[in-house]
């Protein structure tokens, strides 16, 4: 549908990410002098902290992406979106296991889908937009290189969307709804906050302020042919509303107003996610996934310049290096990964994140060859599929 | 006033598109069809009127002899002629036609889309039936599709492009009242709110254009010469066609509006929003007098849902049928 959807949804999934991750940054951090036995948690202290968030955030906002990101396009696939995310996730000291990639991985998708079902005007989406680079700002405040890339995207932002009208935002709302068709997670942080219910879904108020431009509703007015108005009646709204709040920022700067996209963790609340009693209404999720995409050729070119063009830290041993595990304990994370129900799983491209020469040229000829073979046979979406499965071979 | 019956099961869920639900009854068979869009499917299902029997369908958005991807679909409408019913389905690749059970496509007109996507999404939505053989799609670029049906078979033809509008049109409605002496019998609506009023014929005469107010008209109706329209702001206008004079404005929802529906026999107006809330009210017009009144009747609250579809089941509106984004169901509601 839009074509213009694919760097919000990239922002804000990327927004929610630096969040989750400085979170568990922060709340791993252990004291050099109380040592644990045989954790493979290791202690982060502040510099390592803001190491792997600048690695991520520079990543994040690399010119040549953002370049690719920012030209019309129909939405990426889940798989290549996910694919995507885990190699940012990746482009630091910092390693997780599949498990708790899964869980990140959720939550981000969860907490955006949350956001744009709650935007009261669909405009309203650039201001969570907002709410999340001005949290990407503050991260990188003390690097001037990283804080220009971040400030140009802001620019690119504010060309690209203050011009569009509420129509086309309406569309590139709907363009991501469909994206998040028939997720329904459930979140710890938002089942206590109440924002969501047992079954996964979003608790929508009918009471709150109305958004900007809409009255609150209960009144009709009846005029006559020469424009006075003749009566003036009130009906019961079944609601309960207030008038509309200010108007946010849609600048670089200034206050947004609304609380959708900024940080809603914060060391104390722990970040979980409930696998039980999603399955069934999961399993639709997939029928979308499994139709074809023809886009899955461009997906993959971008996906090679990702990760031709950019700087791999080498894993080294998962026992000396700096690992982020999402849950509670190492006990946890590996169970999560065996119970996790398979139509929940995002089946992810592996691609080794190395910088190996030797992967890369492979990579390189097996692009060329799928470029120049161009014939529209009825299986060229399939060629997709199947360069995607060549590629989890590498 | 209505209670809610037992709500039919779809195979999959309701995307978040305007005027998602569609509804056309066959009193001959006594069933009554449904049609709900899910990314790139249409789900169909066949009720009978004494509940006991359901049969699903569903209709993927493939091109004939064009092998390519999927294509997502904004809209599907039943389209009710004298001679025969239609099922259309418009999507970003093209319109398709089918014989209203679903099972035969009869018609395929391709959308002129560019080789690389551009700024501007192409699609097409906004379906209705015009008098006696007109078919109506609207298109991204503004441009409403006029094709020209025959009483049966598949040689249908474009028989004309209306350009008035400059935006992506919404929603196109017909004149529902069955009176003969309306002058326009056709409206279409745009992104921009901006309506244009038509009367069909073998050359389709602009009778009067209704400038919107930069507000998005998500869903329109044509009743007894009223133009209904249904606004993103939460309002709800009525105005008289021809002239474009404003009668009536209300302050119905405090979220998008996503569907207007009319039962013309009894004057029973039906809107739905993403504020979760289905409200019916009540038309009164007299075109001699040029009055109109409208009154609240009542409210459905579906609870947590943004609610994409809402149509009366029967011309008196004796029972109407919602639908919801991410909802499995289609939820029915029938006059206590």
């Amino acid at each position: 549908m839009s074509t213009r959807t694919l760097p919000l949804l990239f922002i804000n999934l990327g927004g929610e990410m630096l969040y989750i991750l400085d979170q568990r940054l922060r709340a791993q951090n252990i004291p050099a002098d109380k040592a644990k036995k045989v954790s493979t948690v290791p202690a982060w202290i502040e510099e390592d902290r803001k190491r792997v968030m600048n690695d991520i955030i520079t990543t994040m906002f690399n010119k040549k992406f953002l370049e690719e990101l920012f030209k019309p396009q129909e939405l990426y696939s889940k798989k290549a979106l996910r694919t995507v995310f885990d190699r940012l996730a990746h482009a630091s000291i910092m390693r997780l296991n599949q498990a708790s990639m899964d869980k990140l991985y959720d939550l981000m998708t969860m907490a955006f889908k949350y956001q744009v079902l709650l935007c009261p005007r669909p405009k309203d989406i650039l201001l969570v937009s907002f709410n999340h680079m001005d949290a990407i700002k503050d991260f990188v405040k003390d690097t001037p290189s990283i804080l220009s890339q971040v400030d140009e995207t802001y620019q690119q932002l504010i060309e690209m969307y203050t011009p569009l009208s509420n129509g086309e935002f309406q569309l590139i709302r709907q363009t991501l709804l469909i994206f998040f068709q028939d997720m329904h997670i459930r979140v710890s942080i938002f089942l206590k906050d109440k924002v969501q219910n047992s079954n996964g879904r979003f608790v929508l108020p009918t009471n709150g302020p109305v958004p900007r431009g809409t009255q609150i509703p209960g009144m009709i007015r009846i005029f006559s042919c020469s424009g006075e108005e003749l009566t003036r009646l009130q009906f019961n709204n079944g609601g309960n509303y207030s008038s509309a709040l200010r108007e946010g920022s849609f600048e670089m700067f200034g206050n947004r107003v609304t609380k959708l996209g900024t940080n809603m963790y914060s060391v104390s609340r722990p970040v979980e996610t409930h696998m039980s009693g999603t399955s069934k209404s999961s399993a639709q999720h997939t029928k979308v996934n499994a139709a074809p995409n023809p886009l899955a050729k461009e997906e993959l070119n971008l996906l090679a310049r990702l990760m031709g063009g950019l700087e791999v830290q080498k894993p080294g041993s998962t026992d000396t290096g700096f690992r982020v595990n999402l849950f509670a304990t190492d006990e946890e994370e590996e169970e999560a990964l065996i119970s996790r129900p398979n139509e929940l799983s995002y089946g992810v491209i592996s691609i080794q994140a190395t910088k190996d020469q030797q992967a890369n040229a492979e990579l390189t000829k097996i692009m060329g060859e799928f470029t120049e073979s161009g014939d529209p046979s009825s299986s060229a979406s399939s060629k997709g599929d199947d360069l995607l499965a060549m590629m989890d071979g590498l | 006033m209505f209670h809610k019956e037992k709500s039919i099961q779809l195979k999959n869920s309701a995307s978040a598109l305007y005027n998602n639900l569609s509804v056309l009854r066959i009193a001959p068979r006594r069933l009554t069809y449904f049609t709900v869009v899910h990314a790139n499917v249409v789900n169909m299902v066949s009720t009978s009127w004494d509940g006991l029997n359901y049969s699903h369908r569903q209709l993927q958005s493939k091109e004939p002899n064009v092998a390519t991807s999927t294509s997502l679909i904004m809209q599907a409408a039943f389209c009710a002629l004298p001679s025969r019913d239609l099922l259309v389905v418009s999507s970003q690749k093209g319109i398709q036609m089918y014989e209203s059970d679903g099972s035969i496509m009869v018609y395929w007109h391709a959308l002129d889309t560019p080789e690389a996507p551009t700024a501007h999404a192409v699609f097409a939505r906004g379906i209705s039936a015009v008098s006696d053989n007109y078919v109506c799609v609207g298109v991204s670029s503004g441009a409403v599709l006029v094709f020209d049906v025959p009483s049966k078979g598949s040689n249908i033809t474009l028989s004309e492009v209306l350009e008035e509008h400059k935006e992506a049109i919404t929603d196109i409605a017909s004149e529902c009242s069955g009176s003969q002496e309306c002058l326009a019998n056709l409206v279409t609506a745009d992104d921009g709110g901006n309506m244009c009023v038509w009367k069909s014929g073998e050359e389709f005469q602009l009778l009067n254009k209704i400038p919107g107010l930069d507000m998005t008209c998500s869903s329109v109706k044509l009743w007894k010469g009223t133009v209904l329209a249904g606004y993103g702001t939460g309002q709800i206008r009525l105005y008289e066609a021809v002239t474009g004079i404003l009668h009536a404005e209300v302050n119905a929802h405090a979220r998008w509006i996503y569907s207007l529906d009319i039962a013309p026999f009894s004057g029973l107006l039906l809107s739905a929003a993403e504020d979760s809330f289905v409200r019916v009210w009540h038309l009164s017009i007299t075109p001699e007098t040029n009055s109109v009144e409208i009154a609240h009747l009542h409210n459905e609250c579906v609870t947590d849902t943004q609610i994409c579809g809402a149509k009366f089941c029967d011309g008196d509106g004796y029972a109407f049928a919602v639908t919801g984004y991410d909802l499995s169901e289609i939820i029915r509601y029938v006059q206590s």
